[in-house]
């Protein structure tokens, strides 16, 4: 190895700023989803449709479901940015091979996932004020101004371990079964945890099960703002969706690194 | 080998690289000894080996034995990845962002790096700087991948089949960037399927197939590996006839044309002219790299059948 050497001239003693590349690839990351209108529309509507259609026109207890279902399509709204954009927007992005270029660039692997949080935080915001502004507007919901900022809050923090969820899905399948499979987890994910309808309208069995759902825990802790939750501890939602959020960060941070890949 | 050696930037020792039953580089003792602004050529059919061997050197493939070093670091760290670019074999890239954002993005990875304005000349973008990748034609598409290899002033460019899809001025133009860069001091690693393409660039080329290295040399001395002459001609003759005459190793027929590669073209020429008066459109040239990377892979093949 002593004949490799390294001249003064071949170390590039200016380090690119790492805050710049967060910065630059986030605006990559913005431009290009303003570009695609055909995935940022539906994602927008379906989830405004789905509250207008359930929480508002056919509300069967119009006084409190209004309130109740807009926490909780809410939370199914911030979580479908999330699977999608990290979901299949990797699985396509590695389909295509582009992610071996930025593999084989500089680009730092944190820039690469800290820049699609900050885009899918973006957009959920907007995805939260059309929920909220339909809601406040049709639903009659009337909330305190830091209830309203808490369930905001709570719903952009609570949607991380979805993020880790649709990173490790981009990571594991194939550009053209992503879509699928990420459907496939969100649509029935979002039903059996009560996002759809309240929870206690289930049958026992399917509430204890609900348990085991990440995005049950994260409609919970939305639902522990407005105090129309089932009672059980915040620290048990926090518990099962930072452990959510560990295991799919591990097994993404495993499929990144992994040298062979196909 | 003459070759100084503080001018060694890379170096690869016993790396062997299967994928399952597949010997995909068998034991590559490749002490690449890549010069400052030399430009490396791996040649070899399809299968040979040659974008594994990129990959591995990038730091995209693990391998079981041996080791690989690139100005002394270790592959795929970001301190190596800083001094490198890299041109893969891409089926598309992200159509909703201009050639130019593209570029800002990745210059934004290097720490001191190469001029939009000259990133911009060297890749020929000049006119589609503003556009979106959607719209561009596969020519198009590479040169912006050229210009995201390059935009880092990287000591070492890795091209893997730089110029597919580009129509001739395309690749002219970018055969003049590459020597270039290699004028001012970058070294380059390039596979290519085209041999005129390797031919032209390479100071030296290194003949890839079934994962062994056959060949190493300057095109000049690969060239002369291959001691034999083309002769093509028309006539009528049976080709049976041809490859009988004295010092024919080969003869094939395309639509009209004969073509025989000769050991000795005076005495082919003076048997073939005794059997038949009817040649026409004569004539001579000695072996191009075709012939050779032809040759050359034939007595592979043979070798490993038998």
């Amino acid at each position: 190895m002593d004949n490799l050497v390294l001249t003064a001239d071949d170390i590039n003693t200016k380090q690119p700023s790492i805050i710049n590349i967060y910065l630059m690839e986030s605006k990559s990351e913005l431009l290009r989803l303003f570009r695609t209108p055909g995935f940022y529309l539906p994602t927008l509507l379906f989830p405004m449709m789905f509250y207008l259609f359930f929480g508002v026109i056919f509300s069967m207890n119009p006084a409190t479901m209004p309130t109740y279902l807009l926490a909780t399509y809410s939370a199914f709204g911030v979580i479908g940015p999330a699977l999608f954009s990290f979901g299949v927007g990797i699985a396509v992005e590695r389909g295509q091979g582009w992610f071996d270029i930025k593999e084989a660039s500089p680009m730092p692997a944190s820039a690469y996932i800290i820049s699609r949080i900050s885009v899918t935080i973006v957009f959920s915001l907007v995805v939260i004020a059309l929920l909220f502004a339909l809601g406040a507007i049709f639903g009659g919901v009337r909330l305190y101004t830091t209830q309203w900022l808490l369930l905001a809050g709570v719903l952009i923090i609570g949607s991380l371990p979805f993020c880790a969820i649709g990173l490790a899905l981009g990571l594991y399948c194939k550009s053209n079964s992503a879509p699928a499979v990420v459907n496939l987890i969100y649509l029935p994910m979002g039903f059996l945890s009560g996002l759809w309808m309240p929870i206690n309208f289930f049958p026992q069995l399917m509430q204890d099960a609900a348990n085991l759902l990440p995005a049950y825990h994260f409609a919970q802790l939305s639902l522990k703002v407005i105090d129309m939750d089932v009672g059980a501890n915040i620290w048990i939602h926090l518990a099962v969706m930072l452990a959510y959020f560990a295991v799919f960060m591990t097994l993404a941070a495993k499929a990144y690194y992994k040298k062979d890949k196909q | 080998m003459g070759i100084p050696t503080c001018n060694t930037i890379a170096a690869i020792e016993n790396v062997a690289k299967t994928y399952g039953d597949f010997v995909a580089l068998d034991n590559i003792n490749l002490n690449l000894n890549l010069n400052r602004g030399e430009i490396l050529s791996i040649l070899g059919p399809n299968g040979a080996g040659k974008t594994t061997l990129i990959n591995l050197m990038l730091g995209r493939l693990s391998f079981a034995n041996g080791s690989i070093n690139v100005f002394g670091l270790k592959p795929g760290s970001l301190a190596l990845k800083r001094l490198c670019g890299a041109m893969l074999q891409v089926a598309d890239l992200p159509e909703t962002l201009t050639v130019k954002e593209h570029i800002h993005l990745f210059q934004s990875y290097y720490g001191a790096p190469m001029s939009y304005q000259k990133v911009i000349e060297y890749a020929g973008l000049s006119e589609i700087e503003s556009k979106l990748t959607k719209g561009l034609s596969g020519g198009q598409k590479q040169r912006v991948l050229f210009a995201l290899a390059i935009c880092g002033n990287p000591k070492l460019l890795f091209l893997d089949e730089p110029t597919v899809g580009m129509d001739v001025e395309a690749r002219h133009a970018l055969w003049k960037a590459i020597q270039d860069l290699k004028a001012q001091g970058t070294s380059i690693i390039l596979t290519t399927h085209y041999l005129e393409e390797a031919d032209f660039l390479s100071d030296r080329i290194v003949m890839l197939n079934q994962g062994r290295i056959i060949q190493e040399g300057s095109p000049e001395q690969i060239k002369a590996q291959v001691n034999t002459q083309k002769i093509r001609f028309t006539a009528e003759v049976d080709i049976a006839v041809l490859a009988t005459l004295n010092s024919v190793k080969r003869a094939t027929q395309d639509k009209h044309f004969f073509e025989l590669q000769s050991s000795n073209a005076s005495a082919t020429l003076q048997h073939l002219f005794n059997k038949t008066k009817t040649v026409e459109q004569l004539t001579v040239t000695s072996a191009g790299l075709e012939e050779a990377f032809l040759q050359l892979n034939r007595e592979q093949n043979n070798s490993v059948q038998q």
